[in-house]
């Protein structure tokens, strides 16, 4: 029966998307139509050919996790990971080489079209697919009960996916609506707001109906993420489109309110995207592969509401010394320094589980990977109190400075700690003894590690510099050097930062082939436990 | 993933809960963790005392101290401004071609000068003021409309072909191919002539037909000798320096579409006394006459 609705509901979005591609009034609009007349075509006939077939008996597998949905979100992780650090690697060469934009690629493949490109794809391609899998394999283990919903994950999973494809095809064909981190236009945002409250829906009755008495708090973090990122979603892109047909809309907040609500959401996309989400990473992978209980339980429920409660004031930041109020700034300000304790508390409960285990950083790289990530995060999470300071940011703001904060946190903490969890579950997905390779582990942490440095001190250097020559005036008050002199001398940074950026994506490709060659080569495991049944 | 936790008998206690093999310790919040919060708690609460901060109903409160930041921007820019008031009016009182014997007035120029172009020049002529294709170069002595002070400040106060001043420069080469002045033969002799005068013919045979067509169509404002004019901008084809470029293809291009470069007023953004300022910094660059 349901399938019959199903093909109802295929069948007419297929025709509205035929529909939609005729009288499209822009390219970008017309090639989603294109796309999504192919996916529900394709499923479509794919449910029609399976209507009415004899269905195989699932009541054995409501006993065991559902792990083939967590399989497929690391293979698409790796993948977007990769895909995200190589654009990112060649925009780099981009600024420091400009001829690199070239002429017969005007208009998708010069930077202003490949940075959002490259920021999607490292933030919501590479961290959300590792935010998918990670949560829908530690909620499972850590409430010993599969995934709630049964096929809602796969829709949640294939449903991003086509997320991703219609934000990146619609930046290089010009579908923005230039909000930063936030680019896709009105109708990719309906589709992934459809797309994360099946999200949520699927983790919350995953907890509800959970085996354990407590929620771990992997959980609360990860719940804290999709339940934030679903508010700031929605709030940022509350937009009318100019016309159905088309992809272009306009935002309903003016003038210094848009601006405010832009940061208020840029920065908690920093916030509980990618600090939130990965906390609850951190807080199942590093026990478990440290084998050692988790530092302070007490620790961990303040630092966890004192970090929930305070980082969503903190966008204003953003926008020191602009049109927004002085007290506005000075809240975003002082919310973003009381921020640096509950930050450094999830650091504390991380590098602590290690104690009793600190040997294993010498034999096992794994763990190493996890804990440069969280002294990334440590690092990033009080460099950016730092930087919210009004004075620091005065020299600091529009500079390389930030986009080395940014990537101190992201390469180092996110990418890290995701290489980390990556490492952890392929051979328990794959049901392998071990990991392929343990050398290649550490080529890659060393290669990545080394990337990051270049990559931060380069823009420290190049950040800090630039800040200085901005400011800098004669005895008479005047400006000594014009905006090109400063782009002029960062050219050697420039090739630095890129260098740094080419160690990161070798390393990247190195955990691709070691992952691969474990599920291809490493010896099985026999008989593992897939089977919810509560700890203790 | 059945492997044990490890434990010592060292260990603290744990809060009794497990979850797919992971425990807790029941250790208490690090101290030095918890102080550091508190006193940025109580840092916050003062901070926000001292400076603008908690919104109400109507405004919101202005902090102590009394900081603002626009009043803060307002009042540097004007001490600047003061300080340099009687300068500038001296500037602008003095006589162009006389600035630059009074040392301290042409000193204050060129810094002035120097940070208008920077702002304002730099995006066309570049940072360092070598120019770029259709932007002179204001390094050396060629000049389109002349290098001497006045001629500067003329042009800098005005612009060139731009529709804002009327008093802009103006000239207006015609477009000999698309308007069918020419033949594509004739155009093709004629840049071979004009590629002659700085000595690079590209086909010598063609050299004595271009002339006699520069002589009926070029002359009257490139001059017989082709040096240009610069009642008119017209410039000079014989020293081998090209505004837009001397091959043989960029000139053939010039010839048929013409060229019309633009430049804006500048005495509705920038006060006398910068204008002068820039022009004083442009002439001392080393081509000034």
């Amino acid at each position: 029966m349901s399938n019959y609705i199903k093909l109802i509901a295929l069948g007419l979005i297929t025709l509205f998307a035929m529909i939609a591609t005729n009288y499209a009034r822009d390219l970008a609009y017309q090639v989603h139509a294109i796309i999504v007349m192919l996916v529900a075509g394709g499923l479509f006939l794919y449910t029609l050919r399976h209507t009415d077939e004899p269905v195989a008996a699932t009541g054995s597998l409501q006993r065991e996790y559902f792990d083939s949905v967590v399989r497929y979100g690391v293979i698409a992780t790796a993948f977007w990971g990769v895909v995200g650090f190589l654009v990112g690697v060649y925009i780099a060469f981009q600024l420091a080489f400009p001829v690199l934009n070239f002429d017969w690629a005007q208009g998708f493949a010069n930077f202003g079209r490949l940075r959002p490109l490259h920021t999607s794809a490292v933030i919501f391609a590479f961290g959300g697919n590792a935010l998918l899998a990670t949560s829908f394999y530690v909620v499972q283990r850590t409430s010993a009960a599969r995934l709630w919903g049964g096929n809602l994950a796969w829709f949640v999973f294939w449903g991003y996916q086509l997320f991703i494809v219609l934000a990146a095809t619609g930046y290089l064909l010009g579908g923005t609506q230039s909000k930063e981190y936030a680019e896709p236009e009105w109708y990719v945002d309906l589709w992934l707001t459809v797309v994360w409250v099946a999200y949520l829906a699927v983790f919350l009755g995953t907890v509800i109906k959970r085996k354990e008495p407590h929620i771990y708090v992997a959980n609360w973090f990860y719940l804290a993420f999709i339940v934030t990122v679903a508010m700031l979603h929605v709030v940022n892109n509350l937009t009318i489109p100019v016309s159905i047909w088309g992809s272009k809309s306009v935002i309903v907040w003016a003038g210094v309110q848009d601006a405010m609500v832009q940061w208020w959401y840029g920065h908690n996309a920093v916030g509980f995207f990618l600090t939130a989400g990965f906390l609850g990473m951190m807080y199942y992978f590093v026990p478990k592969q440290a084998e050692r209980p988790v530092f302070s339980y007490k620790l961990s429920i303040i630092h966890f509401w004192a970090l929930i409660f305070l980082y969503i004031w903190a966008g204003p930041h953003h926008l020191h010394y602009t049109a927004l109020p002085d007290w506005a700034s000075t809240l975003g300000m002082v919310f973003s320094i009381v921020l640096w304790m509950p930050s450094w508390g999830g650091m504390i409960n991380g590098l602590m589980t290690l104690s009793g285990a600190w040997d294993k950083l010498r034999t096992d790289p794994v763990i190493r990977m996890m804990v440069i990530s969280i002294g990334f995060y440590g690092m990033s999470t009080f460099e950016g109190p730092m930087m919210s300071i009004r004075a620091v940011n005065s020299l600091s703001h529009y500079t390389d400075w930030t986009i080395g904060h940014v990537h101190s946190g992201a390469l180092g903490w996110n990418g890290m700690i995701t290489f980390g969890a990556l490492y952890f579950l392929v051979p328990v997905l794959w049901k392998r003894e071990r990991l392929y390779s343990l050398s290649l582990v550490s080529w890659h942490f060393w290669l990545a590690t080394i990337g990051i440095i270049l990559y931060a001190a380069s823009m420290w250097v190049t950040g800090i510099m630039e800040g200085l020559m901005w400011r800098e005036v004669d005895a008479n008050g005047f400006l000594v050097n014009s905006f090109a002199d400063t782009v002029a001398a960062k050219f050697p940074m420039y090739v630095v930062r890129a260098l740094g950026g080419v160690m990161f994506l070798a390393g990247a490709l190195i955990m691709c082939y070691n992952l691969w060659m474990t599920v291809r080569r490493a010896p099985a495991k026999e008989a593992s436990l897939t089977v919810a049944v509560p700890a203790e | 993933m059945s492997k044990k936790v490890k434990k010592f008998d060292d260990d603290p206690n744990t809060t009794g809960h497990s979850w797919d093999g992971i425990e807790e310790f029941d250790n208490p919040m690090p101290r030095w963790w918890l102080w550091t919060f508190y006193a940025t708690i109580i840092w916050g609460i003062g901070y926000t005392i001292a400076y603008p901060a908690w919104p109400g109903i109507q405004a919101a409160t202005a902090g102590v101290l009394g900081w603002n930041s626009r009043a803060l921007v307002a009042e540097e820019i004007a001490a600047v401004e003061e300080a340099n008031a009687p300068i500038n009016a001296r500037l602008v009182e003095t006589e162009l071609t006389e600035i630059a014997a009074d040392a301290d007035l042409n000193g204050y120029a060129v810094s002035s000068g120097a940070a208008v172009f920077k702002t304002w020049c730099a995006q066309c002529h570049g940072a360092g003021a070598a120019g770029a294709k259709g932007y002179p170069n204001l390094l050396d002595d060629d000049w389109l409309w002349g290098g001497t002070m006045e001629d500067i400040h003329v042009t800098v106060t005005h612009g060139i072909r731009n529709e804002e001043s009327d008093e802009a420069r103006y000239s207006e080469m015609p477009a000999f191919g698309r308007d069918e002045l020419l033949e594509k033969e004739e155009i093709d002799q004629v840049v071979n002539f004009v590629m002659s005068l700085s000595g690079e013919p590209q086909d010598a045979s063609k050299v004595d037909a271009g002339a006699v067509i520069f002589a009926d169509n070029c002359a009257s404002c490139h001059m017989e000798d082709g040096t240009g004019d610069r009642f008119q901008g017209a410039p000079n084809l014989a020293d081998a320096i090209w505004l837009y470029g001397g091959d043989y293809d960029t000139l053939t291009e010039t010839i048929y579409n013409s060229r019309y470069g633009v430049m804006p007023p500048w005495n509705t953004r920038l006060s006398e006394a910068q204008i002068r300022a820039v022009s004083a910094y442009v002439h001392q660059l080393g081509g000034g006459e």
